[in-house]
């Protein structure tokens, strides 16, 4: 009896500096790459060119040209993010129905696009849209078009919708895939006909992946600066498109303008996240 | 009492090539108390997910009242489940898991509030309303399992194994509980569950199964006292089955020589199973005994003693008030009403000797032996 006492005391101790050394390079990465970088941010936001604090730069972000393009951004990428999810989740749950084993392949089809480069696969979609692209030339066929896609707010959005769509399907499917299929037994049992058991049960039990999938679309689209720069020839601007021209303009004034730009889009996002985490605690009261 | 409220004519089922069900006939009549009582994977889950409509049978129909409501999804059956793991919605409270079915028909808030509060009661849990489930014990979220189903006032309840999680103490309470439900309520009660002692106690009809085939239907003393083949002998209760043969009407003859016993209709000199439950011998001198033997083992049961008699190399299981020390020549005098004569079947020498009775109890009296020496051997 009081030999086992005494094995694992040296193995715990063991175990807390082998976890430490394992974690040490995480640590690092997180310091270097997200830390720094973040405090760096924070530094130039609050800075001048000869480097002595302002807001100056803050109040610049909310005056009337930027506010309205940050605006614009919010309004896209919740557009962008509720088609997503208008799109995934019926995608999602009609996965769950399948075949078990064809639910892998599936979503492998679902992820074969991410191989590719965002901005490679946004340029094919520029190439499909144009004005003598492939879909015109399909409409031309049937004596429709030419349709100007390009250059529009169907564009940018389709943009992101068509980048951004796997990341809402993916978290939504892998919560959705374990539900306990007694639950969906037990609600049937008690009366529910299958909209019922959607709305009652499925729903509510799958608002975690359903805020997570929010949260991975929202995020990109609301700093993306490539999908709307290419798919409007640079002439729809959004926040993600002013940092980037700001930042990349080597000159210390506009670099400081770019930081405080993303130090509110931080904040902004910080803040849609931790709203969103909230509706997702009181879950019970969901129903469709 | 009489009308027959579910009927099950020719189910069978199968899953993946395997047959679970072979052809049950079973009626189920209006505010009885039915048990199906089986081993392990025998088959009563499906069934009851048949009745409850979560799975079609292959062959044979289900009729509710009469009317075949095979195809009927089963939200539209008037039959409600308490599964075999609660399946309690973890997205609910207490409260709200219990209300479902009753938000569900959009019935008026008052009215839920009071009837799940009366639930609540019904079930020992009042105040656990605010509860998450997930934090319940086994046997609380039990609890709210059947007090979700009943709180539908189904005509039936098919409740799988309700108990299952419970302690002996809570058990027997529960036990008594739901049986008073049942008869307050007047809800037909389907009940499973591999506990013979459980079943015996609770049921108005016992239905026992093995192999996915029905053994035998009828009342708890019928089965005891008169079980149909060596299966149902020895799932219920304790029993010697000797081998035997049927001279005439009244008079067997087992161990070699003639018993008067009170069964007719069997053939002439037809081979038999012969029953005789360990409570039913008496133990007396051996030579005033119709058999003897000698007492191999004896263990103390609280109430009785329980001895192992060898006679003729087939070993017996006696339950006696009196002490026999081991080793001991006893003998054994049976009256013709403990004697209960069966029809050979397909389990015929399968069940009802105790030879490796012994052997089962010592490996499980000290467990722990070649546990430690498995401990001690990982060490070095
Ligand atoms: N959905 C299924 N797919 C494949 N096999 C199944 C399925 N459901 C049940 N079975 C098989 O059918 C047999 C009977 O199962 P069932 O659940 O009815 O047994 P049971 O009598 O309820 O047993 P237990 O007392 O262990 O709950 C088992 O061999 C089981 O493996
Ligand atoms: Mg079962």
């Amino acid at each position: 009896m009081t030999r086992p006492e005494t094995v694992p005391a040296p193995r715990r101790k063991r175990r807390g500096v082998v976890q430490t050394i394992a974690a040490a390079p995480h640590a690092l990465w997180c310091v270097l790459f997200i830390l720094a970088p973040m405090a760096f941010v924070v530094y130039y936001a609050f800075t001048d060119a000869d480097g002595a604090f302002t807001i100056y730069n803050i109040n610049e972000v909310f005056s009337a040209s930027y506010l309205r393009i940050l605006e614009r951004s919010i309004l896209y990428a919740l557009v962008a993010t509720a088609i997503c999810l208008v799109l995934a989740y019926p995608l999602a749950y009609a996965i769950t129905k399948m075949k078990a084993r064809h639910q892998p392949q599936i979503i492998m089809l679902l992820m074969l696009p991410m191989w590719i480069n965002l901005l490679i696969r946004t340029y094919s979609l520029k190439i499909l849209l144009e004005t003598n692209g492939v879909i015109n030339h399909a409409l031309a066929w049937v004596h429709l078009g030419p349709v100007h896609f390009l250059n529009s707010n169907f564009a940018i959005i389709l943009g992101m919708v068509y980048n951004y769509l796997p990341y809402m399907v993916l978290p939504i499917y892998s919560v959705l895939v374990k539900i306990d299929r007694r639950l969906i037994e037990a609600a049937q049992d008690l009366g529910c006909n299958s909209r019922q058991v959607l709305g009652r049960v499925t729903f509510p039990l799958s608002l975690s992946g359903v805020i997570s999938g929010i949260t991975m679309v929202f995020v990109p689209s609301i700093s993306t600066f490539f999908i709307s720069k290419s798919l409007s020839d640079g002439r729809v601007k959004l926040i993600g498109d002013v940092i980037e021209t700001e930042i990349s303009m080597h000159n210390v004034a506009a670099y400081n303008i770019g930081s405080a730009l993303s130090f509110v889009l931080m904040v902004l996002i910080l803040v849609s996240l931790f709203v969103t985490n909230k509706f997702g605690e009181k879950d019970g009261g969901v129903i469709v | 009492m009489s009308q027959k409220l579910i009927e099950l004519k020719g189910v069978s089922k199968s899953f993946d090539g395997e047959q679970v069900l072979n052809n049950i006939h079973l009626y189920i009549r209006d505010k009885e108390f039915i048990t199906l009582l089986g081993p392990s994977g025998c088959g009563k889950t499906t069934t009851l997910r048949l009745i409850g409509g979560f799975e079609t049978p292959d062959e044979g129909e289900i009729f509710f009242e009469g009317r075949p409501m095979t195809d009927l999804p089963p939200y539209k059956r008037p039959v409600n489940t308490v599964f075999q793991r609660y399946a309690l919605f973890p997205h609910l409270n207490v409260f709200d898991n219990i209300a479902f079915a009753l938000k569900l028909r959009h019935v008026p808030k008052e009215e839920i509030d009071e009837q799940v509060h009366e639930m609540l009661r019904l079930v020992s849990l009042r105040g656990f309303g605010d509860k998450n489930v997930a934090t319940l014990s086994g046997g609380q979220q039990q609890r709210v399992a059947i007090a979700r189903a009943l709180i539908n006032r189904p005509r039936v309840l098919l409740l799988d194994e309700p108990l299952g999680a419970l302690d002996l103490k809570l058990r027997k309470d529960m036990q008594n509980e739901l049986k008073n439900i049942q008869r307050q309520t007047g809800i037909t009660f389907v009940y499973v569950t591999h506990d013979q002692e459980e079943a015996l106690s609770m049921s108005d009809t016992i239905v026992v199964m093995e192999g996915g085939r029905i053994q035998q239907i009828g009342t708890p003393t019928d089965i005891y006292n008169e079980p149909e083949n060596a299966f149902v002998a020895d799932f219920i209760g304790e029993s010697n089955i000797i081998d035997g043969v049927m001279k005439e009407d009244l008079k067997v003859n087992f161990d070699g020589r003639d018993f008067v016993c009170l069964d007719r209709g069997f053939g002439e000199n037809e081979p038999v199973d012969v029953v005789i439950r360990p409570e039913d011998v008496d133990v007396v001198e051996p030579e005033r005994g119709m058999l003897r033997g000698i007492a191999t083992s004896v263990t103390f049961k609280g109430v009785h003693w329980e001895i192992i008699v060898d006679i003729n190399n087939f070993k017996w299981m006696i339950q006696t008030t009196d002490y026999v020390s081991p080793g001991q020549e006893i003998g054994l005098y049976i009256e013709p009403d403990a004697i209960h004569i069966m029809k050979k079947s397909e389990f015929s020498g399968m069940f009802g000797d105790y030879s490796s009775f012994s052997d089962e109890l010592d490996e499980l009296s000290d467990p722990d032996t070649p546990q430690a020496e498995a401990e001690s051997d990982d060490q070095t």
